[in-house]
Formats: C-alpha cells, structure tokens, sequence
C-alpha cells in the first residue's frame, strides 16, 4: 500500500516557497503551450463555423483557393442548372457567383495595413450563408458603391465603420451596414454587390467562384463529382467544409513554433522539477529511512515521490490553467495564406485543450520526478538514517 | 523454557572505507528469548548498533547466522523483510524519526497502513497505543508542537501500534532529559512486564540498563560472554 497522499501535499506546503517556484515554472511552461492551442482551436473553429455542411465551392481546376480562380457567368448557368440542388426562398437554384479580391485597411496597431478579403456577392449568397445576420445598418443596395462589413472588421478597423468610406477599385465605397456571422470567418470580410465589384475591377467574365447548396449528402457527392468530371467547367468542386479546413493550415508556423518554444521550456520545468525533487529526497532521507524501517517498501518510496512529482507538476498545471484563461474569447487577427488577407477570430480555451495542458504538466512530472524518486527508492536504510 | 525469538551464530559484520576494511562486529553469539528484556550496553563503536541493525534486518551480516522470530533474515529479499518488520518489530530511534508533516495520531497509524485494517480500524488502534502512553490528549498535535519526551512517547506508540512480537530501541533515552528518560524507561518496562512483549534496548546509559531484565556488553565488536563487562566500564 501506497503512503497517504497527504504526506506529500503536507511536504509541498511545508517548502511552500520552492513548491511556488516549481510550479510557477511548470505553470508559465503550460500558459505557452495553452496559448498556442488556444489560437488554433480559436481559428479551426471560426473557419469551421464558416462552412455550411451541403454547400460546395466550385473553383477553376488546379485552382486552391477563391482568389486564384475564375469563373464565368456561363459556366455559372451550367452548374446551376445541375440537378441535386437545394432550392432558395424564391424557388431558384440556391447558387451564388461570387467574386473576390483584397484590399488594404490600416489601423492604429498596424499602419503599413493588412490585406482584408472583398467579396462580392449575389442575391443568394445570404441564403446560402444561413447563420449572417446584420448588426447594425442595412444591407447594400445591388448596383450601388455600398458595402457590409463584418463586425470583426468594423471593430478592428475604425475606417470601416457605417458612414465611412473605403477607396478601392475605382473609387469610394460606403459603408452601410455590419454583420454578423456569429463565430465564422466571414466576419473578416466586407461584402458588396458583385455586378458593381466586377465592372471597377473590369473582371466581368472572370469572376472566383461559385457557391452552391446540394439538397442532401447524398445529392452533395454525386453534385461535386458531376461537377468536376464535366469537360465544359474545368472546374473542382469542393465541399465548403473541406475548403476552410485546408484553411486551418495558416495556424501550422504558430503551433509549431508554440510546440518548440514549449518542448524547449518543458525540457527547463523538467529540471526544475527534478532539482526540487532531488532536493525533498536529500531533505527527507532520514524520513525515506524510518519509513522502510517501518515496513514501507523501496516500490512504495518511489510510487510516494513520484505522486509528490506528479501532485507539484499538477499543481503547476492549474497555474498555467489560471494564467491563460483570460484569453478565452479574445480575438486576435492571423495572416491566411490561402487567402492573402487577415482572418479574425477569437481565442478558444475549451475543456480539452485544459485537460492537454494538465496531462502536459503531468508528462513534465513524471519525467522530472521519476529520477529523484528511483534514488530514493535505492537509499540503503542505514545510510538514509544517518543522513541529516 | 520459552521460545528463543533472536539467535546469532557467529555473526560479523565488516564494513569497507576506502582500502580499509573495519570489523563492527565479530563473532557475535547470542541467544534472546520470548519475554526477555535485554539491554546491550558499551562503549561508542563497540558494536552495539550494529548488532541491534542486523536484528532488525536494516543492514545484512558479512558472515554468520541469525534468526529472528524463525526466520533465517539472510535468505528473505528485501520485499519479504519490509513485510516482516512491518509485522513483528517495533523499532525506537533515539531521535524519535517522526514524520515531521504528520500529526501524532498519523504517525503513529502509519505503520498500520500496511495492513487491511479499515480506516476506522486503524484510527482505533493508534487512538489506543496513543492513550497507553498518555497522549491521548495530543492526538492533533504535530510533532515540532510536542516536547521530546512527548515525541518518544508517540514513536513508542507507532512502534507498538502493529503489536510487534520484538520491540528493538536504539539508545531510546539519547536525547531526554531525565525526567522524559524515565517516563519512556517506564513505558518500555510496562510494555515488557504488562504485555510480555519482548525488548532489545541499546544504550551506554547504566540507568536505562537498569530497567532490562539484563544486560549484555559489546567491546570492540565483541559480544563479551554473559556477565561480563568491558575492563574500563
């Protein structure tokens, strides 16, 4: 039988100092670790949240992404006259044309400017996109140099706000109207009419895209293989969710670099867990003594100190826990290298990514403690008892 | 006659410093029975200690034979003699060796956490060995909030809370002062005359010696044939 667990949690408390310090230490290690899950989680869920689950992307084949593809408006008459499509409002095909491009917004943060996604759209892209929903303003008026903005773009950039005007294509636009998406990734975007965007961008036979919803799961795959198979399109289509997950990709360069400044920081927490454990074991060497004289097994001195590694390493867990959880919610702007333009979104403390960060300071326990624990299991009684 | 529970035969025990080897004990015979209480007296590095060591299984002998309680100690692996000594000895350290993060009452159930006592169980029995040695009133109480007679009392405690049928002390009056010495001599005497338990108690103090059944010298790392005493004590 194992020694009681408020053995060890008394010894933490006893060298409260050292405990705090280890801790911290283990808790800083974790807070980085958890900073990086956070800012992917934050991002896989905007862009998650972005797809509906029947829409397909129709892009020019080869093509990777919207603002590198072209579309026509026939080839656009040819897909929306597929069968298998999901019906609008009004008992048309729900299918959208679509066209984007990006322009430059500047902010107080960032005065050189960041790429910020325009997209222009047709009556039936709000359909088609079911959860947008306008915040305040109204909607722009097809034909007219109006836009929407979505409201992470209204609230980063205060020359985006309604009664503003943005300079792009051939001149100025205003804006509107803000919307909200609710967690998606559209709400890093600016919406306009796609008739008035393609004739300032002269792009009228060149459009991106087309966005169209299937009536089941079953009409979605037998849609997105029709559609790329048809000679007439050179096209793929794409389900929309597939699109944004390829997306997630522009968090990689921060969750790696967050893995290795963490791996680098954990190897750091090892040692310092493994020095204080060192220490407990030299401190308490006449304890391991008495304690085998007592009957206590060497498998019973090491179980004992590893739980005291792994009760500190938790410890430093909920530290790091505490420290990143005023992150949760905040929103933070990442470059999407597939759209060359800036996604906001809103960093994500979930259950699991907590429960990563405890099991991460557990690993770092275990490993840091595993080594002070074997010596004090292999203490011969007689010389633990005349260590003072 | 009663049951012999300790028997050496030619027991040493020799210990290496560097290139030097150092013979702590040599030769030792001895012969303790059930009920005994039996006080091993000499000079510092005469081997005392050492004697009392092997006894109790925290130190192995270079040569020769010892049995305790039956037991051929030099034939059983490590696991086998820490459930052993959890089940027959008590053992007294002359600093006390309480567990300075534990309560008295927790010290002295620990040994006990070695059983299948219940919790209740065991917060019964260690209530009990605690009120034997008149602490029932600093059951809460952690070791740095007791005296050191105190302290001695509550390792008496844990030594006897299992019921050990060999209680070993190691100069379990080093550290008192005279009147706390005697208290614990007392205790030791009782737990001999009023519940038969059998005692080895090291010490190189005559007054302590006085409370064993008898006593045997050590000089030099020799056990000296009963009766006899090193020529300068």
């Amino acid at each position: 039988m194992a020694l009681p667990l408020s053995y060890n949690w008394r010894n933490l408390v006893a060298r409260k100092t050292t405990t705090i310090m280890t801790a911290l230490g283990i808790g800083l290690t974790v807070a980085v670790l958890l900073s990086t899950a956070a800012v992917v989680e934050g991002l896989q869920q905007s862009l998650r949240a972005t797809a509906h689950p029947l829409n397909i992307l129709v892009l020019r084949k080869g093509a990777t992404a919207e603002l590198s593809s072209t579309r026509s408006p026939e080839e656009f008459q040819v897909i929306r006259s597929k069968r298998g499509l999901a019906t609008g409002a009004d008992g048309q095909p729900l299918a959208a044309l679509e066209l984007v491009t990006v322009i430059v917004l500047e902010n107080e943060a960032i005065p050189a400017g960041i790429n910020i996604t325009v997209r222009g759209i047709s009556p039936s892209s709000w359909e088609l996109r079911d959860g947008l929903r306008l915040a305040g303003g109204r909607r722009f008026q097809p034909g007219r140099r109006e836009v929407v903005v979505g409201k992470n773009i209204a609230e980063r950039y205060p020359m985006a706000r309604i009664g503003q005007k943005l300079v792009f294509g051939r001149g100025a636009w205003e804006v509107v109207g803000v919307f909200d998406g609710g967690r998606s990734a559209i709400n890093s975007e600016i919406l306009c009419d796609i008739n008035q965007l393609a004739s300032d961008l002269n792009r009228a036979q060149a459009l991106s895209s087309v966005l169209i919803r299937a009536q089941d799961e079953v009409a979605k795959q037998a849609l997105i293989n029709d559609i790329t198979e048809d000679r007439r399109l050179n096209a793929t289509a794409i389900s929309e969710a597939a699109y944004y997950e390829q997306q997630t990709s522009s968090a990689a360069p921060i969750r790696y670099l967050g893995i290795f400044v963490a791996a680098i920081m954990a190897i750091g927490s090892c040692f310092a867990a493994m020095n204080t454990m060192y220490a407990a074991v030299a401190r308490r060497s006449s304890e391991i003594g008495t304690l085998r004289v007592l009957g206590f097994s060497r498998y019973s001195v090491l179980i004992s100190f590893l739980l005291e590694s792994l009760l500190l390493s938790l410890l430093g867990g909920l530290v790091g826990c505490l420290l990143v959880a005023p992150l949760n919610n905040l929103q933070t702007g990442l470059g999407n290298f597939v759209t060359f333009s800036e996604i906001t979104f809103e960093l994500r403390i979930t259950p699991p990514i907590l429960l990563t960060g405890l099991g991460f300071a557990l690993v770092m326990g275990s490993l840091g403690g595993v080594l002070p624990a074997a010596s004090a299991a292999r203490k011969q009684i007689l010389d633990a008892l005349r260590q003072v | 006659m009663s049951e012999v529970v300790i028997e050496t035969r030619n027991l040493t025990k020799r210990f290496s410093r560097g290139e030097q080897t150092v013979t702590a004990l040599r030769d030792a015979n001895l012969e303790v029975r059930r009920g005994d209480f039996l006080a091993l007296m000499g000079p510092s590095g005469s081997g005392k200690s050492t004697l009392l060591h092997l006894i109790a299984a925290m130190d192995r002998p270079t040569s020769g034979e010892i049995r305790v309680l039956g037991q051929d100690l030099a034939r059983m692996s490590d696991g086998e003699i820490a459930r052993w000594r959890n089940a027959h000895i008590g053992f007294v350290f002359q600093s006390f060796n309480l567990i300075p993060v534990l309560t008295a009452l927790e010290n002295v159930e620990l040994p006990l956490k070695l059983t299948r006592l219940s919790k209740a169980k065991r917060l019964e029995h260690a209530r009990r060995a605690l009120e034997l040695v008149g602490l029932a009133d600093r059951l809460r109480h952690t070791p740095r909030q007791l005296s050191g007679g105190q302290e001695q009392r509550v390792a008496i405690a844990r030594a006897i809370v299992t019921d050990p049928d060999l209680i070993l002390a190691d100069e379990p009056t080093g550290n008192l002062d005279a009147n706390s010495a005697r208290d614990a001599l007392t205790l030791l005497s009782r737990l001999n005359q009023e519940f038969g338990k059998t005692i080895v108690m090291v010490t190189h103090d005559p007054h302590a010696a006085r409370a064993a059944r008898y006593v045997r010298y050590l000089e030099k790392g020799e056990l000296l044939p009963d009766g006899q005493k090193p020529e300068d004590w």
